[in-house]
């Protein structure tokens, strides 16, 4: 399989605190990835410094054996390292439809035309469409996006991701505050990404993480304690012992 | 499998730019105001020039989110610009707006390096500071700009060739209209534009509008720009139809007032600038001619109860003496 993303010894200090240490991960093609770990393991801390929030302290990241290390956030985004977030990042003044819209444009790198309205780009009202009927956000597609409801914001979190096209797809606990019978929907849409998308989940809830990955990275404070696939992670003593012991049951 | 010929999300995206009946009564109205206002022309002018002088602020307040205090320093660099152009080089009002706004938009582009950084109170005194130091640039400089006596000596030539500048500001305000009609034209394509609306993306969160792929200094320094140019606009069509530029187009009174008139008119919808420029002079119009030194303390009054009473109840009586309404 061919390596999509990798890091290499990476290591983020905040003050004395090492929240991330010399981690070194290999997400392939296609993959299917969860990071697992208990709170304060430096999961969301490993996702900023992917996508360029952060800069780490030493150590390197590749995609697609290119350095990417000092790059810019937005430019990331643009080579398809794409991420939603644990807590949603949404335009509150604008629409559903005006979000999707802006990032369908922002992928087709046509976001800085200044002459043509929004959505003149026949791709980009075709792109809406899908994701609108897809996230069953199209009976909202015009209200104020700070006016609805969380489950309709959460799907818009997840939506606006899908929109960039990623080819490497972030996922910061995406069914996150979002009630039990909802969650599987979620997936559903995750799972519909085509197969070359490679996919890296953080989520707490054990279940939908051996649903759904297929190779596990068990972070425990700030370094990687254990990997695998999913049968051989689950199985585990030890990752039993510092996690599954204490949120499971 | 498209059943209709254009599709809900269509149709909505394309509502969303359209001209609205209103917006278009309102440009018929300007265009008729020439024939109505023959005799409050010169003070007509100066709203239309209030007027473009604030949408230009709106744009980088409203849309893009960046506080000033000093958007006067590119109203000023238009007007001395306008002056000195037309004092040294060619009377012709048109080539001196085209070269003040060039010159506008430059030193927005440089400035606007100042203003990709830190929060609010940073750009507050910042754009405070840059205003503050073109006022003394004009104030030192007296060999060119005049110092405190101001431009003396410009003398405008007619418009198109043809039509000189009269005493009652006809003339005047057929161009500042224009002018401004036009600014509105543009600036109305700009924040339909995709452009346009990842400034209100990047103000609500910078963070989610870089994870979209948008880089967002680069808007900021461009919107800065852009509005700078208008505001340089103004300051010409000051300059030229008043034939002066005095220390008072850098004044921190002007940055101050024109915030006041988005305040008053609403930011974001790009009219705020125009209702505000309207109401703030004729208030000011009217409580000059009833009692002329106080106009301060009852601006003052104003404003406080448009901001604890809020701009909707204010515009909206019968709802003042009603329990909130949900």
């Amino acid at each position: 399989m061919t390596v999509v993303l990798e890091t290499r010894s990476l290591v983020k200090r905040f003050g004395g605190i090492t929240a991330t240490s010399d981690v070194s991960l290999r997400v392939e093609r296609g993959a299917r990835h969860a990071l697992i770990g208990p709170n304060g393991a430096g999961k969301t801390t490993l996702i900023n410094l992917l996508t360029g929030v952060l800069e780490p302290s030493s150590g390197s990241i590749a995609l697609d054996g290119v350095d990417i290390t000092r790059i810019a956030p937005h430019q990331r985004v643009r080579r398809g390292v794409v991420r939603t977030f644990q807590i949603n990042q949404l335009f509150n003044a604008l629409t559903p439809l005006q979000s999707l819209a802006l990032t369908v444009s922002a992928r087709l790198g046509i976001s800085a035309k200044w002459w043509q309205p929004l959505g003149r780009d026949a791709r980009v009202v075709q792109a809406c469409e899908t994701l609108l009927r897809q996230f069953r956000l199209d009976d909202v597609m015009d209200q104020k996006v700070a006016l609805l409801a969380y489950g309709k914001r959460r799907l818009l979190e997840i939506a606006t991701a899908i929109a960039s096209q990623p080819r490497v797809l972030l996922l910061d606990e995406p069914v996150a505050g979002v009630p039990e019978g909802e969650r599987q929907e979620i997936f559903d849409t995750i799972n519909a990404l085509p197969d070359e998308v490679s996919v890296l989940l953080i989520e707490h809830d054990m279940d939908l993480v051996f649903n759904f990955a297929r190779s596990v990275t068990v972070l425990v404070n700030g370094a990687v304690f254990a990997e695998g696939d999913v049968q051989s992670i689950s199985t585990d003593p030890r990752v039993k012992a510092v996690y599954l012991g204490e949120g499971h049951g | 499998m498209s059943a209709a010929p254009q599709s809900k999300v269509a149709a909505s995206l394309a509502a969303q730019s359209r001209w609205k009946a209103w917006e278009l009564a309102l440009a018929a109205l300007a265009v008729v105001s020439w024939w109505l206002l023959g005799e409050h022309a010169l003070l007509a002018n100066e709203v239309a020039i209030l007027a473009l002088f604030a949408v230009s602020l709106d744009l980088i307040l409203g849309y893009a989110g960046i506080v000033s205090l000093g958007h006067a320093a590119f109203f000023g660099f238009g007007a001395y610009t306008a002056a000195l152009f037309a004092k040294h080089v060619m009377p012709d009002p048109l080539v001196g707006m085209a070269v003040a706004v060039l010159a506008a938009a430059l030193l927005g582009a440089v400035c606007s390096v100042l203003i990709l950084r830190g929060s609010d109170l940073t750009r507050l005194m910042v754009t405070l500071g840059v205003a503050l130091v073109f006022f003394e640039l004009a104030n030192k400089l007296d060999w060119l700009t005049g110092g405190t006596d101001g431009l003396q000596g410009v003398v405008m030539g007619p418009l198109l060739g043809r039509f000189e500048f009269d005493l009652y500001g006809r003339t005047a305000y057929a161009y500042s209209l224009v002018v401004l009609l036009v600014a509105m034209f543009i600036a109305r394509r700009v924040v339909h534009s995709p452009f346009g609306v990842s400034l209100k993306a990047l103000r609500d969160n910078r963070l989610r509008a870089m994870s979209i792929g948008l880089s967002v200094n680069a808007r900021l320094a461009a919107v800065y720009t852009f509005a700078a140019a208008l505001a340089g606009a103004a300051g010409a069509l000051l300059a030229q139809t008043s034939g002066f530029a005095s220390l008072d187009v850098f004044d921190f009174h002007r940055s101050a007032d024109v915030l006041l008139v988005l305040v008053i008119g609403g930011t974001g919808y790009l009219y705020g600038g125009i209702f505000g420029a309207i109401a703030f002079k004729l208030l000011h119009d009217l409580i000059s001619n009833w009692t002329t030194q106080y106009w301060g303390f009852w601006l003052g009054l104003f404003l406080v109860v448009l901001a604890l009473v809020g701009r909707e109840r204010l515009m909206k009586p019968w709802t003042w003496f009603r329990r909130s309404a949900t």
